[in-house]
């Protein structure tokens, strides 16, 4: 009925054709899921739930004209709060917790009729670039079950690229979609900062969280995104302009386009195979009519540090919430009410959250403030001013999305740093607020997926997804996908 | 022996008379039941963001307009992080580094001097919500009604120098905020709280004496006692030689004395920052200008416009623009009879204030309404009843307010005698009974006149009218 790479108009002319019904389609997603338990991809199912919704569905679609998206089974990062359905963030100390409300993400694509199937498993409060850090433990890489899947939205990513599901949504902070899309071999993009409500999307760093989606092709990805992106009352920090029109503007005819590409994006430390792989890429882009530019970006070396120093601030105050309170997890051992706090938060949340919540907290300590919180911001503004005016030579940056390929289940978890490391291309889109995507750019020497970093001025998702969908007709690495599962 | 000068500045909370929270569209209602009034947004659940509510950033602007201040066209919430239970977010969303307003003054009077007292700041924040330790054993309640609730937290230079004129301040700072309608001044319900820091120094040095912060003087009563027996406090210590620890104190009212808050807290370290949810609060010069149109007449105005107007003296009309309500009552009784203004103020700030005072009621829940008093006035203005008749007129209504002022007077038989020829009859009656007294009137004893008018009035059992005897007498006596 399907394959892992049936795209989302293809399922969804023939649900319209009634060449099977939505009941129909979800039951083999679920049946999918159920048989790869092992990637460990989802934390909640929403089977039943899923299923009477996919009936109506079908129910009405007889009598009247339905959006591409009705009927289509999506997973949801479990970060996103949806109502009557447990959203733990992959955490201990949300372990119980059923949300009371939709997050406006969920409420926007419910409208859209998309049946939402499961919750994706993830690094928890997002924390993380491999998945591991997750109470519901790691996720698996689909191309190698000895790999991780990259983070913190693994679950959706794998889950994507194992054919469980079309598409899934995933918050990206510092490169929450990007990486483990690059390391799984799909698509995945992030908006500007203020395109997505933030509603109901529990906050790891306000500044930087912006929820996205992961697709097999950007030509679905742009679905979603329209759908996604839109003017939220309910988040101050939303932007009141017009939703971009993606999937319209894909087939519209490209100007010339210039690539730049930073010098610094192929330096020390990057996998040299990845690189290869890259160059290959720029060389594709060329030869459908772009013109490649150099570009010098100085201060990308200083947007890990000045990234995790803003991270981990708003990280531990957003935390705080987190306190045995009201709701979620509540050690019963404590004897007064700062034992319960601090075993509650002790046993509640993992090292990294705790490690995170320490850096934050140290950050915007008095005495320390001006030295790294203040420092950070104006580091941040540099960072900002650096796309600014690579912008007025180039319409996207291009470069790779990851120094590596997925490496080994627990090769990183005792080197934070070294962890961290994996972010070093991407976080500097979200200090800047821009929209970024990586698409599957080919393999390493091993076989493993590459991505390609695609970075678009402010507000520019339109014209990112243009070129990704330009460079995706001409070239077939998204539709490759690990044998087990094609 | 030394002299000391104390050395008094303000912090005072106003909950904003907003419909919904500051950062919630959750009602603000005080009294319900608990945890009622508290949505998603206020109990912190995870996701949820703040978004603040226009109608609070007005408020401290009209505020900001009315003190003279500089209204921040950027002005930024941060977030205080603490950790308590009734603190849903671990984090109080305040305005720390540029608040809202900046500056202004307030005008205090104590003995009849009038003092200025400089504002540092008025800015914006959220109410956190209550924490209920005494209903519940081995466990305390939390009730986040008041979670989010917005507040104006106002902060005065430390200009002030006595607890009188700290109490007089707050009752400046509660009349100007009801006058605007933006906070109800109700200060049982906490509509209005305070903090003072408290020092002294010796009379004529510069340097500032090392201050506490005293809590829980919530009345005016308490800011001047409280403050009071903080200075003595500290006067002591120092003239015994000792040093004044910086430390929170909490006035036991029961006992008039401050102490120390529980334990020794250690020096928290709120961790500020521009809260990431919340955009900087930009206010436009039309927004400000939309303000500054909707200002009320304020309370000086407003006293100043009685005294001149309407003739009023200095502590009548003092008294009636303390609030706004009672100024309102005031302008309402008098309706179109200006000529009428000193007596509706002396109806009003005697007699009616005793009777409200009484039943502790306020203005606003007065059983005898503004139109009765001015028609009290009136009928002893146009002497259809007695300023005795008045008097016992008040008191029915205020027992039974459904009556109506006719029936009343009808009733107990206010009406003064109007019969010219009754009058002449008694006047005559009264004269021909006591010629001892009529002799010494006549040889220029004014002051035996009045007790003939007496005897008339006692004869017309109250109901004649005392001017129309005094007349009738001096006609028949030739003086």
């Amino acid at each position: 009925m399907i394959t892992v790479n049936t795209d989302i108009s293809t399922i969804s002319q023939a649900l319209q054709r009634g060449d099977f019904s939505s009941v129909e389609l979800c039951k083999e997603y679920l049946r999918r899921i159920s048989i790869n338990s092992d990637l460990n991809a989802f934390i909640t199912l929403n089977e039943s739930c899923a299923l009477e919704q996919a009936k109506k569905i079908d129910e009405k679609r007889s009598r009247s004209k339905f959006n591409v998206l009705a009927g289509i089974p999506i997973a949801h990062k479990d970060i996103f709060c949806t109502q009557g359905l447990l959203t733990t963030c992959g955490s201990k100390i949300l372990s119980n917790f059923v949300s009371p409300y939709d997050a406006s993400v969920v409420a926007k694509l419910k409208e859209k009729q998309t049946i939402l199937l499961g919750k994706t498993n993830m690094d928890e409060f997002a924390m993380g670039s491999s998945s591991e850090h997750s109470y519901f433990g790691p996720v698996k890489n689909p191309w190698d079950m000895t790999l991780v899947p990259g983070g913190s939205s693994g679950g959706s990513a794998t889950a994507v690229a194992a054919g469980l599901i079309p598409a899934a949504t995933g918050t990206d902070t510092g490169g929450s979609i990007r990486q483990p899309a690059a390391l799984c071999g799909i698509t995945g993009i992030k908006p500007s900062y203020g395109r997505v409500s933030r509603f109901g999307m529990v906050a790891f760093a306000s500044s930087l969280d912006q929820a996205g989606i992961f697709a097999r092709s950007a030509k679905d990805a742009a679905f979603l995104i329209d759908a996604m992106c839109g003017f939220d009352l309910n988040d101050s920090t939303s932007l009141n302009v017009e939703p971009p029109q993606c999937v319209d503007s894909l087939e519209q005819p490209h100007n010339k386009l210039t690539i730049g590409v930073p010098e610094e994006y192929f330096a020390e430390g990057l996998d040299a195979s990845v690189g290869d792989v890259i160059q290959q890429a720029l060389s594709e882009f060329e030869s459908l009519g772009a013109r490649l530019v150099k570009l010098r970006m100085p201060n990308s070396k200083a947007a890990i540090p000045c990234y995790y120093v803003i991270a981990p601030a708003e990280a531990s105050s957003n935390l705080s919430r987190f306190d045995g309170v009201r709701y979620g997890y509540r050690s019963d051992s404590g004897q007064d009410l700062r034992e319960m706090y601090r075993k509650t938060r002790s046993e509640g949340f993992g090292p990294e959250v705790q490690r995170r919540i320490m850096i934050g907290t140290y950050v915007l300590s008095h005495g320390y403030y001006d030295a790294y919180y203040l420092k950070a911001q104006k580091v941040r503004r540099l960072i900002s001013e650096d796309y600014r005016l690579a912008f007025e030579e180039c319409d996207l940056i291009m470069g790779p999305t990851t120094p590596t390929t997925a490496f080994k289940i627990g090769a990183k978890m005792d080197d934070p740093v070294l962890m961290y490391l994996n972010d070093i291309y991407t976080a500097a889109v979200n200090l800047a607020g821009l929209p970024a995507m990586s698409i599957p750019a080919g393999f390493d020497r091993s076989g493993l997926p590459v991505g390609l970093h695609i970075v678009a001025p402010y507000l520019q998702e339109a014209k990112l997804l243009r070129a990704a969908h330009l460079f995706q007709q001409h070239t077939d690495h998204h539709l490759k996908s690990p044998v087990e599962y094609s | 022996m030394t002299q000391w000068e104390s050395v008094i500045g303000l912090e005072v909370h106003i909950q904003l008379r907003t419909e919904s929270k500051i950062f919630s569209g959750a009602s603000t209602k005080f009294g319900s039941d608990p945890n009622v009034q508290a949505c998603s947004i206020d109990i912190a659940l995870p996701g949820v963001l703040p978004v603040c509510n226009l109608e609070a950033v007005r408020m401290a602007v009209k505020f900001g307009l009315a003190v003279g201040a500089t209204i921040n066209r950027k002005s930024i919430f941060e977030r205080k992080n603490y950790f308590y239970p009734d603190l849903p977010k671990g984090y109080q969303i305040s305005q720390y580094q540029i608040p809202i307003v900046s500056g202004g003054s307030l005008e205090t009077e104590v003995e009849g001097e009038s003092k200025v007292v400089g504002l540092t700041r008025a800015h914006l924040e959220e109410d956190a919500g209550k924490s209920l330790h005494e209903q519940f054993e081995h466990a305390t309640g939390i009730d986040l009604n008041r979670a989010g609730t917005p507040l104006l937290e106002i902060v005065s230079e430390p200009e002030i120098r006595s607890a009188a004129q700290a109490a007089d301040y707050m009752r400046k700072l509660r009349s100007l905020v009801t006058y605007l309608g933006i906070c109800d001044g109700n200060m049982q319900e906490g509509s209005l709280r305070c903090d003072a820091n408290v020092s002294v120094r010796p009379v004529g040095q510069e340097e500032l004496g090392t201050r506490t912060e005293l809590k829980n003087i919530n009345s005016f009563r308490f800011v001047e006692k409280g403050i009071e027996v903080e200075i003595e406090r500290q006067i002591d210590i120092l003239e015994s030689g000792g040093t004044i620890i910086q430390e929170t104190r909490l006035f036991d009212t029961k006992h008039n004395v401050t102490r120390p808050m529980r334990g020794k807290e250690d020096a928290q370290d709120y961790r500020y920052f521009p809260d990431p949810d919340l955009p900087p609060l930009v206010v436009s010069e039309d927004f400000v200008e939309d303000v500054r149109k909707e200002l009320p007449e304020l309370p000086n105005a407003r006293k100043e416009r009685f005294m001149e107007q309407l003739g009023l003296s200095e502590s009548d009309a003092g008294q009636l623009t303390q609030s706004r309500e009672l100024a309102d009552y005031f302008e309402e009784a008098l309706g179109d009879a200006p000529e009428n203004a000193k007596s509706v103020a002396n109806w009003i700030n005697v007699e009616l204030t005793s009777y409200l005072n009484k039943s502790g009621l306020s203005i606003q829940d007065s059983k005898v309404n503004a139109i009765t008093i001015g028609m009290i006035v009136t009928c002893i203005a146009e002497g259809i009843i007695s300023g005795a008749g008045g008097k016992t007129l008040l008191q029915a209504l205020w027992e039974n307010p459904q009556q109506s002022v006719e029936a009343v007077i009808i009733e107990k038989g206010l009406r003064q005698m109007d019969d010219a020829e009754e009058l002449q009859r008694l006047v005559d009656l009264v004269i021909r009974d006591n010629p001892e007294q009529v002799q010494k009137v006549k040889d220029g004893n004014a002051k035996i006149l009045g007790y003939l008018v007496g005897q008339v009035m006692k004869l017309s059992k109250g109901k004649a009218n005392p001017k129309s005897v005094n007349e009738s007498l001096r006609n028949k006596l030739g003086i």
